[in-house]
């Protein structure tokens, strides 16, 4: 089996193109944070509720709170907390599903059925009976999410890997002397790339919307510091006195996922996963 | 008599059954020694066991019996780790110049990965050493900084080849290395190998289905069927005096380049012959002894051409 030429997708490039232009405004947003947000997002003013002023973009929330630096603030809170919980499922992922992939039989075996039973759970509900017994700390939050996509990333890792190291330039690398490891990491590993790319981003769609619900719910990082989900919440019942207060965090959170899912799927064509 | 580089003793690799399926006993007690700066050109059709045999006398594939040496050491009773350090003096070239490359992993270091698993030069040196085996396979050292996507089928074979050679080895498994390629880049690698056999006393087993291409580079020639080898002898022996009837059978399939003669072979061919195996039966063989007392199916039919009484159709006799 032959690695086929990689073709350049135009759409994908696109899209690709879109979705890192998206990715680098929020994170600039993350990096920046308290110092472009025009106020303090604890700090008070007597006008509650306000809609859009010249002071506040806006308005304010329900004691009087500037939204906007709520909004920036709350946002390095939200995407800190999916970067690192991503990074550590992806990073157990990879151990997880190499080791399973490319070892195989009984390894194989005993790995995918353990996190079979971590699959079995719908994420959402096994996020919240992990916070809810652990105590909602961000640590906690971000431990839990980082088991909850363990399984779809230790997957998507398997898949590949499983058909990798039978082809020719592995038996390859085997015949020249190269070790076992060796071979895992650096022959049977990169071929594999292109979908854990794409599935890593689709997970941080996902993740955005976990962690906002579970911080909505009331599971998230505690107060007084925002962040998107729980300013939802806090916002539901003001929602016909100050709709921006609820349309804020929501735009926010829509465009954050969609950042994913456009980089998601341009990847996806750009690389060709899946066609092949 | 000089000493075998290579013995295979009894080699056998039988696949678990599956689905119902009976096991498939791919590679079925085959001998055979390889002499030092020698080739044995091992040839039959799709599906007798040529490449499991090459691979299983290269350790890449589990064994179910017998005992390959090389150099006098067992590797069959080797560790895996002993094995691996054995692998600078056996040295694989696969079939598919195509697949058998890292498509991600510039020239340069893929020829630098076997001299930097065997330590074999010092890293300062490894730049000079790969220069020399591009030069060695006569291609551009300048082009080492190049993905193997670059180059052509040919030039991909001489990497394969030049990385196979990067460690000195003693022998090399050559499986059908020019068999994906077209015909006049295949006369071309089989010159290169040639050479490369003359300036470095190397020995090969050449695995192939062409016996036009295995006549020009082998010594010694084994003829496999049915996972057996049923004919052995030096070259000139097997292709002049065909002794196995599937051996005739194989060189009978030669088609004639004269569209009338060729036409005229087809015509006459009579029916193919049922070859089969002889477990299990009793009695006398084709050349008369009767192997119930456990003696060897081979039947020498000239000096150092053996013949198996195995796999003879019936009604034929030698």
């Amino acid at each position: 089996m032959s690695e086929p030429a990689p073709r350049p997708r135009h759409r994908g490039q696109v899209m690709v193109a879109v979705g890192v232009a998206m990715l680098a405004t929020l994170i600039l947003i993350m990096i920046l944070g308290p110092s472009i947000a025009p106020y303090s997002p604890s700090a008070t003013s007597p006008n509650s509720l306000d809609g859009p002023t010249a002071a506040h973009w806006l308005g304010t929330d329900s004691i009087g709170r500037d939204l906007l630096s709520r909004l920036i603030v709350g946002g390095r809170g939200t995407l800190t907390i999916t970067f690192v919980a991503v990074a550590l499922a992806l990073t157990a992922g990879l151990i997880l599903g190499l080791t399973s992939g490319y070892i195989g039989g009984k390894v194989d075996l005993i790995i995918m059925r353990l996190l079979d039973v971590v699959f079995a759970f719908p994420v959402f509900l096994l996020a919240i009976a992990v916070v809810a017994a652990l105590g909602p700390t961000v640590k906690n939050l971000i431990l839990t999410i980082a088991i909850v996509y363990t399984p779809a990333m230790a997957r998507v890792v398997r898949a590949p890997v499983l058909s990798i190291k039978r082809w020719d330039h592995v038996e390859a690398a085997r015949s020249v002397g190269v070790g076992e490891f060796a071979i895992a990491l650096r022959h049977v590993l990169p071929m594999a790339i292109s979908p854990i790319l794409v599935q890593t981003s689709l997970i941080l769609a996902n993740t955005i919307f976990t962690v906002t619900a579970l911080s909505f719910l009331g599971l998230g990082p505690p107060p007084p510091d925002p962040n998107w989900g729980s300013m939802l919440a806090e916002a539901r019942q003001f929602m016909e006195l100050a709709p921006l207060t609820v349309i804020g965090p929501a735009v926010a959170i829509v465009f954050a996922s969609l950042t994913f899912i456009v980089l998601a799927n341009g990847l996806r064509e750009m690389l060709d996963v899946g066609s092949r | 008599m000089t000493a075998p580089l290579l013995r295979v003793r009894d080699l056998s690799v039988t696949f678990p059954a599956r689905r119902g399926r009976p096991p498939v006993k791919a590679v079925d007690r085959v001998s055979f020694d390889i002499l030092p700066g020698r080739t044995v050109g091992l040839v039959g059709e799709s599906g007798s066991g040529k490449t499991t045999t090459g691979r299983a006398i290269l350790q890449l594939q589990a064994i179910t019996g017998g005992s390959v040496s090389l150099l006098g050491k067992d590797l069959t009773k080797m560790s895996s780790s002993d094995v691996r350090a054995m692998r600078r003096h056996m040295q694989f070239v696969l079939q598919n110049p195509y697949s058998s490359l890292h498509p991600r992993m510039k020239v340069a270091d893929i020829l630098a990965e076997p001299l930097k698993v065997h330590r074999s030069v010092p890293a300062e040196r490894i730049p000079e050493r790969v220069a020399e085996l591009m030069t060695l396979v006569n291609m551009d050292p300048a082009s080492v900084r190049r993905y193997p996507h670059e180059f052509s089928g040919g030039q991909r074979q001489r990497i394969v080849i030049a990385r196979a050679l990067a460690v000195n080895p003693d022998f090399v498994v050559c499986d059908e290395p020019v068999s994906a390629l077209d015909v006049r880049t295949q006369s071309q690698i089989v010159d290169l190998l040639h050479d490369l056999q003359d300036k470095l006393k190397l020995s090969y087993l050449f695995i192939a289905h062409d016996l036009a291409i295995v006549r020009a580079v082998a010594h010694q020639v084994a003829v496999m069927y049915g996972g057996r080898i049923v004919e052995f002898g030096d070259a000139d022996d097997v292709y002049e005096n065909p002794s196995h009837p599937y051996t005739r059978n194989l060189l009978e399939a030669v088609p004639i380049p004269d569209p009338a003669r060729q036409r005229a072979k087809l015509a006459a061919s009579v029916v193919d012959p049922q070859f089969r195996g002889r477990d299990g039966e009793t009695g006398p063989c084709v050349f008369g002894h009767d192997h119930a007392d456990g003696t060897s199916e081979w039947h020498e039919v000239g000096p150092g051409h053996a013949v198996s009484c195995r796999f003879w159709p019936p009604g034929v006799t030698p």
